[in-house]
């Protein structure tokens, strides 16, 4: 007890607020604190390709585009670029973009841009903890240096996960690899300048120009990530140096960019510090957004030098719990939501839009949504003999129906309500709002699935789909030839506790069509083998854009991609020769009347064909404090550190009414304990008196 | 049609088991000492009642079967228990999601369409809870009605308890049966009055997708019934007879069974359960064709589960029983059946199996609690029993994420916390009393001196 | 003495042994070194050639555990098995297999581990000691009865409840402590202090329950009595004598598990946000990090080893009577 008593007294000494997570000297700065939940893997350009990888990565480096912060839909603006590339045909079908890089730029304060720090002696290495210990230099940024990023994307000993993508369009890349592979020695430093590439050439100091093979128009897409952000060979050169890797000392550990944010502390387990990059350029605030962005106040800003905020502090929070109520004692500044903090959090008004509910509307949290570029769906395996497409003839057109059925008994606008809290919209075919090719309202709709009913979308009813199922030959849920019950099986991952609840609630899904469906869970690896080998019947699973663009989706049901033929993303393993070829025809079309009437022709395909019940795509939505302004969600690009803005005053005050600490139950606890200890004193005394014992009482 | 899943034989086989050696403990004297001392102490009495009646629930729980298409002769791929068709009531009485208990209408506020056509936002009523009302109001009336109703029950039925009560007491005044009857009578005066109120609310609530949490806790009680037992019990002969043969024949033979068991002791237990379950999903996951329903999947999970944890408990055993075989093999009555060159598989199951088996009823007793407890960190860590099984650890799991709902949702996690408690508690006391009943030692320490 | 303890340490190989080959085999029926590459390479576009070559980069190219096309000696050496587990037994845990070292990883994560852990083991042994000596004081009385019934019902109560409710009243109503997080050196106090606290009083139902136990075997013995016959006073019996002996049991029985202080709760720590060895353990079961889980397994297995090995000494000193031979 006495020991608690200190240890109060040793946190009340700290000040007036008990439960602040940081240091008191931390207080009234202009940081911005934010939380992560898993550890980044990569934080190494060439490798890195998750999202909460790039909340790190996007603040550091710098590729050429980036996405503007405002517009919608999606446009791609010149970062380092002085514009955006324009592809420009070569003969034999080539195609070449030059990249005019915007002279003056320079990096961040790094060691690796000092000579003498090249070659270290190994004891300086071994008593070295960050690399920002030794003297730091800088220097301009070139057109070498993206040069050189390309060239790494082929490392023999750096697994990046777009090489193969990349090889099958940028000239000379998968000879590239082998050259290299080649030239390789183990524990020696492998200087890419004496290899030429012969797709990616320097033009002048502030020029390059990449070659492709065919046409790839989505390629500028690519210019946008960090794959393609610049990276000095000195900084290569100084992580390659023996003993570096033992302390952690690589890239894949301390980026080094030009971007505005350097990442100066990295302990991955539970805080990573982004500071403000001295060198930095300064980049205005975008002047134009999207309609209603300055009524939001989100072009206050316009024109002013970016970044606003000196520090981002990012705290490891791998629990659910302790992250909301962090973010509700305001230690976090923005908070993404999972579902069920959601309700209390928001709610759906008259009008449909979300709002915060009066409670935290009080306290000034302020809710931003968007539609991510992301679906997730429920699809059925082409090359089962049940529900699959293969077989032909009327068993096929049978599955059709069996198919159509379900998707119409599959409620997913439940499903958002329920286990979403409405973040999100119900799918009308592979395309996510916001897509080019994407069609709103009554043209858009899923005509399988939906009729369109006083100026919204319904669901066909019921009986529709037992009519389909009757036709489909299983009526009554039964099957018309021997009257077994109709099992179907759906394959998924098992993550977590909540998981019970979805599963009970998409068995009965089917249960209303008298179908069976059996779950069967697995983890992650087991599952992807599955689908890898076809050995699934229905499956659920989700695709993220990379680039907003059309065929980022539409691949998605491409023959050729199929997963058990050739290990590619159409997990479905669909199949539509119709389909595939319009495919060929709209991937590498530039996005115009035309190429919308394709697109609309696929989806029709696809719908009636219906190899996935188009299931949901997310919205995201960020809360923020009072505090915090120019908050917008951009699910394409993650590099919104820089236009963010806090008022630290503020924030310090709200913190201090939220927070006051609430003693008294404590001391009743205390007064408790002592009172319980009278009876025993009593007893004690009692005791004392007694001389002797029988030893056995 | 029935369904024999592998844990219901075995649970029900337990069951055989305890009933045959309860018969003859009571033609054998000096077995029954042991539990007519035990069952002298008024907790472990009460404590035994408690256990009876989850034991009741978790046994109704393990007679499944698969129902009867309606105008079919073939029969549904849902495997039921003899319980679930007694509470039949609260699994099919679904609402839409959370709702409080004894509520009647739903958590959350949602819009809903006014027979006048307009829209508005509110709690929308439940399906079920409260249905037969005719005013929102009468609820509180309506309550106590039904709850007095159960009372009464309960009170007729604990007079004739308390009549044949008297009539055990009269024959062995030495055990405390009033104790019985009065915590008989109390679990009555709960569980009826709850039962009768569950035909028309919702008495702990419903949870996310709108199931009634009553149901999945009593559920639960299965699943933890068969962790606590079964894991214990399946590798009982493995650890008895290693720690036997260990003690008795010393030399090489103590060498490899040491060795085996303070390899498996120490890897942690958690990462050796985390890898044997993982490993499990594999053999399940390959052999998707001899688990046709969920219910087995999810049930030779639980199986696996137990033999995991039987694993990690059994080396605990094996030490204990080779010390103390260590010690039996030198006493005078094991030397003198060696000197009449009685074999060695004799004087094992003669002389030193029934000398250790007070500690193998100790350990078992004492283990179950601890299993039961286990069983919801391994759920946490996510190597627990299947998804599709209900259990405290998945209740709790799932309850975790509701206390950071606004206003809070603390039915779930106040159902797991009581039900669990209750079971452990009384789990515990009764091992309490086994203990001090059985254990030599327990018992010349408690003896005047 | 010497020569024992060069003897347990010898015995402790075969041990390792047998615990590297468990592990080893459970998690390669698991997972193949084709799905640790998976794992590994991320869910998107991942072609079989990228997995080759992590493989081949990480070292898992070679048979499992019996290569039968290389010569002599190499059937046994050049494996999986061999390669990756010799290294542990100088204390070589490599890199995990996302390519950080594991060894300084450890080393980053004993520090928060051990300030969580120490704490909990010293306070809460100081506690239940206290606790079981008060029951055994009073014993046979309303307060020894009440006193059991507490640690009975406390022990009763999963300590998932104690981590819930403690954050939940402690942090989110009453707004005394963080909750969650870490910092290091002494800030790191207002981030264990609730995490301690809930440790301690998980320990306490059944800790303080099995130590009055001893106290009362203690009490019956019969220097008890001569010390209540020469007419000392009940408390000078109790503390100065009872409590001297009764804590040789307590003690041994106690350092098996200091050993494993370091690797930390797994549970407290993943929900306090303690960036320790527990919850990078269970990181590594989650993302199934062979490497990682490996080394967590080796060292846990080396501690407890430790443990044993200390406790066994631990006899020798408190009781001259014991000697090893």
């Amino acid at each position: 007890m006495r020991i608690l008593l200190i240890a109060l007294a040793f946190v009340a000494g700290c000040g007036d607020v008990w439960n602040d997570p940081y240091p008191a000297s931390e207080r009234g700065s202009n940081t911005f604190y934010t939380a992560f939940i898993e550890r980044p893997k990569h934080l190494d350009p060439v490798q890195s390709y998750t999202e909460d990888e790039s909340t790190f990565t996007q603040q550091v480096y710098e590729p050429p585009l980036q996405y503007h912060y405002l517009k919608r839909p999606y446009e791609l603006v010149p970062l380092t670029a002085l514009e955006v590339p324009k592809p420009r045909e070569l003969e034999g079908g080539r195609v070449a973009y030059e990249i005019h890089i915007r002279p003056g730029i320079r990096y961040q304060p790094h060691p690796a841009l000092v000579a003498s720090n090249l070659e270290l002696p190994a004891g300086k290495i071994a008593s070295l903890d960050t690399p920002y210990a030794l003297p730091l230099g800088t220097r301009e940024l070139t057109a070498d240096d993206y040069v050189y990023e390309v060239k790494r994307l082929a490392h023999p000993r750096l697994h990046s996960p777009i090489f193969g993508l990349m090889a099958q369009y940028i000239v000379g890349l998968d000879e590239y690899a082998a050259t290299l592979r080649k030239a390789d020695r183990e524990g020696e430093w492998l200087d890419l300048r004496r290899y030429p590439l012969e797709g990616v050439q320097r033009v002048d100091s502030h020029t390059f120009r990449i070659v492709l093979k065919t046409r790839y128009p989505q390629f500028v897409y690519w210019l946008a990530m960090p794959f393609f952000a610049p990276m000095p060979w000195e900084a290569d050169r100084f992580f390659a140096q023996h003993g570096m890797a033992e302390k952690n000392l690589t890239l894949d550990w301390w980026p080094v960019g030009t971007g505005p944010y350097m990442l100066t502390q990295n302990n991955p387990n539970a805080r990573m510090v982004l500071e403000r990059n001295p060198n930095f350029r300064g980049e205005p605030y975008p002047r134009e957004g999207a309609p209603g962005d300055r009524e939001a106040g989100l072009l206050a800003d316009a024109g002013k030098t970016m970044p606003f905020i000196d520090r981002v502090v990012f705290s490891r929070e791998k629990e659910a719990i302790p992250y909301w109520n962090k973010f509700l004692q305001g230690y976090y500044d923005t908070s993404g939501i999972g579902s069920d903090q959601f309700d209390q959090a928001v709610r759906v008004a008259v009008e449909g839009d979300a709002t915060v509910t009066p409670e935290m509307a009080e306290k000034g949290i302020a809710l931003s949504t968007s539609v991510s570029a992301s679906t997730l769906y429920i699809a059925f395996n082409w090359l089962d003999p049940v529900v699959g497409g293969q077989m032909g003839g009327e068993a096929a057109e049978r599955a059709r129906k069996l198919r159509q059925a379900i998707s119409i008994a599959f409620d997913v606008e439940e499903q958002i309500s329920i286990f979403a809290n409405g973040r999100g919209l119900a799918a009308q075919g592979p395309l996510a709002p916001g897509i080019f090719g994407y069609r709103e309202g009554r043209a858009g709709i899923n005509p399988v699935v939906y009729a369109w009913q006083n100026g919204a979308p319904k669901r066909r009813p019921l009986e529709e789909a037992r009519r389909l199922l009757a036709q489909a030959g299983y009526a009554d849920g039964r099957d018309a030839k021997t009257g077994e019950p109709l099992v179907l099986y759906l394959d998924t991952v098992a993550r977590g506790p909540g998981d019970k609840a979805l599963f009970d609630w998409y068995r009965q899904q089917l249960a209303k069509l008298s179908i069976q469906l059996e779950i069967r869970t697995t983890d992650w690896n087991r599952f992807q083998e599955k689908i890898r080998k076809g050995a699934t019947q229905i499956f659920r699973l989700g695709w993220n854009a990379d680039y907003p663009d059309p065929e980022n989706f539409l691949f998605l049901l491409y023959g050729p991609q199929s997963r058990v033929k050739s290990q590619g993303e159409n997990a479905a393993n669909y199949e539509n020769a119709e389909y595939d070829a319009l495919f060929r025809e709209v991937k590498d079309m530039p996005n115009s009347r035309e190429r919308q009437r394709l697109i609309d022709r696929m989806v029709e395909i696809v719908r009636r064909d219906a190899p996935w019940i188009w299931g949901i795509h997310p919205k995201d939505y960020t809360l923020s404090h009072v505090w915090v302004s120019n908050e917008k969600p951009n699910t394409m690009a993650r590099n919104n550190m820089k236009y963010l803005r806090i008022d630290a005053a503020r924030r310090e005050v709200l913190r201090r009414e939220w927070n006051e600490p609430v003693v008294w139950p404590l001391l009743g606890i205390i007064g408790l304990l002592v009172l319980s200890a009278v009876p025993a004193f009593l007893s004690y005394r009692r005791r004392e008196r007694m001389a002797a014992r029988p030893a056995s009482s | 049609m029935p369904v024999f899943l592998v844990t219901d034989v075995l649970l029900w086989l337990l069951v055989a088991a305890a009933g045959i050696y309860f018969l003859y403990c009571r033609r054998h004297a000096h077995l029954a000492a042991p539990w007519r001392r035990v069952l002298q102490s008024r907790a472990a009495l009460a404590s035994l009642v408690v256990l009876g009646a989850f034991a009741a629930a978790g046994l109704l729980d393990s007679l499944h079967f698969r129902p009867q298409l309606a105008g079919s002769r073939l029969y549904s791929s849902e495997v039921l228990s003899v319980l679930d068709v007694a509470l039949s009531h609260l699994r099919t009485n679904r609402e839409k999601t959370y709702s409080a208990p004894f509520a009647t209408r739903l958590y959350a506020k949602e819009q809903i369409e006014t027979p006048e056509g307009k829209s508005i936002r509110d709690y929308p009523r439940l399906a079920y809870g409260g249905r037969d009302l005719e005013s929102e109001s009468d609820r509180p009336a309506d309550i106590a009605l039904r709850a007095a109703a159960g009372l009464v029950a309960a009170l007729v039925l604990s007079f004739l308890l308390f009549r044949v009560v008297g009539g055990a007491a009269r024959r062995s005044p030495d055990i405390p049966w009033s104790a019985a009857g009065w915590t008989l009578s109390l679990v009555l005066a709960i569980a009826l009055p709850l039962y009768v109120l569950s035909f028309e609310y919702h008495v702990l609530g419903t949870d996310k997708v709108g199931q009634d949490v009553l149901y999945q806790a009593l559920k639960s009680v299965r699943t933890a019934l068969v962790i606590g037992t079964l894991a214990t019990v399946t590798m009982l002969p493995f650890g008895i007879a290693f720690g036997i043969i260990a003690g008795y024949f010393r030399g090489w033979v103590d060498d490899v069974i040491q060795y085996v068991y303070t390899t498996l002791n120490s890897i942690p237990g958690v990462l050796l359960i985390a890898a044997a379950v993982l490993m499990m999903q594999v053999y399940i996951d390959g052999h998707a064709e001899s688990f046709p329903t969920v219910a087995q999947r999810a049930d030779f999970r639980l199986l696996m589960l137990c033999l995991i944890l039987g694993v990690t408990s059994w080396t605990g055993l094996t030490r204990l029983l080779r010390g103390e075989a260590l010690k039996l093999s030198t006493l005078d009555f094991v030397q003198a059946a060696h000197a009449f060159a009685v074999s060695d598989a004799r004087i094992l199951a003669r002389h030193i199996l029934p000398n250790v088996a007070h500690i193998v009823i100790i350990s078992l007793v004492m283990d179950f609690s601890g299993l039961v407890l286990a069983e919801a960190v391994l759920s946490y860590v996510g190597v627990g029993v299947d998804p599709a099984t209900t259990s405290f650890g998945t209740m709790i799991n799932a309850a975790r994420l509701e206390m950071g709902r606004d206003p809070v949702v603390w039915w779930s996690l106040a159902a797991a916390l009581a039900f669990m408690v209750l079971l452990v508690l009384a789990a515990n006391l009764f091992a309490d009393a086994v203990r001090d009943g059985f254990d030599p030692r327990v018992r010349i320490g408690a003896a005047p001196a | 003495m010497l020569a024992y303890i060069i003897r347990r340490v010898l015995y402790a190989i075969p041990i390792l042994i047998g615990v590297n080959l468990i592990t080893f085999t459970l998690f390669f029926v698991v997972n193949t070194p084709d799905d640790m590459a998976r794992m590994q390479l991320g869910t998107k576009r991942v072609t079989q050639e990228a997995i080759d070559r992590w493989k081949a980069d990480h070292g898992y190219d070679k048979p499992l555990l019996w290569n039968a096309r290389a010569p002599g000696l190499g059937k046994a050496t050049q494996t999986v098995f061999f390669q990756k587990s010799v290294r542990l037994f100088v204390l070589d845990f490599g890199a995990a297999e996302d390519g950080r070292d594991i060894a300084r990883e450890i080393r980053m994560r004993m520090g928060p581990s051990l300030a969580l852990a120490v704490p909990v083991f010293i306070f809460g042994l100081a506690v239940n000691v206290a606790f079981a000596m008060l029951l055994a004081f009073f014993r046979g009385s309303y307060l020894d009865f009440w006193g059991v019934t507490l640690c009975v019902a406390m022990m009763s109560i999963s300590g998932l409840f104690y981590i819930i409710g403690g954050q939940f009243v402690a942090s989110k109503l009453w707004h005394l402590v963080p909750i969650s997080g870490y910092a290091g050196g002494l800030s790191a106090a207002k981030f264990v202090i609730l995490p301690v606290a809930i440790g301690v009083i998980a320990s306490f139902g059944p800790g303080a329950r099995l130590y009055r136990t001893l106290f009362l075997e203690e009490l019956s013995r019969d220097y008890v009595r001569t010390a209540r016959a020469k007419g000392l006073r009940e408390s000078a019996v109790m503390f100065r004598h009872v409590l001297k002996n009764a804590m040789i049991p307590i003690l041994t029985g106690v350092v098996v598990v200091i050993p494993t202080l370091f690797l930390g709760s797994l549970i407290s720590e993943s929900f306090f946000g303690i960036p320790g060895l527990g919850s990078y353990t269970i990181d590594a079961i989650q993302a199934q990090d062979f490497a990682v889980v490996r080394a967590m397994v080796f060292l846990g297995s080396v501690l407890y080893i430790g443990g044993l090995l200390l406790t066994d000494l631990s006899y020798t000193l408190v009781d001259p009577r014991i000697r090893f031979e």
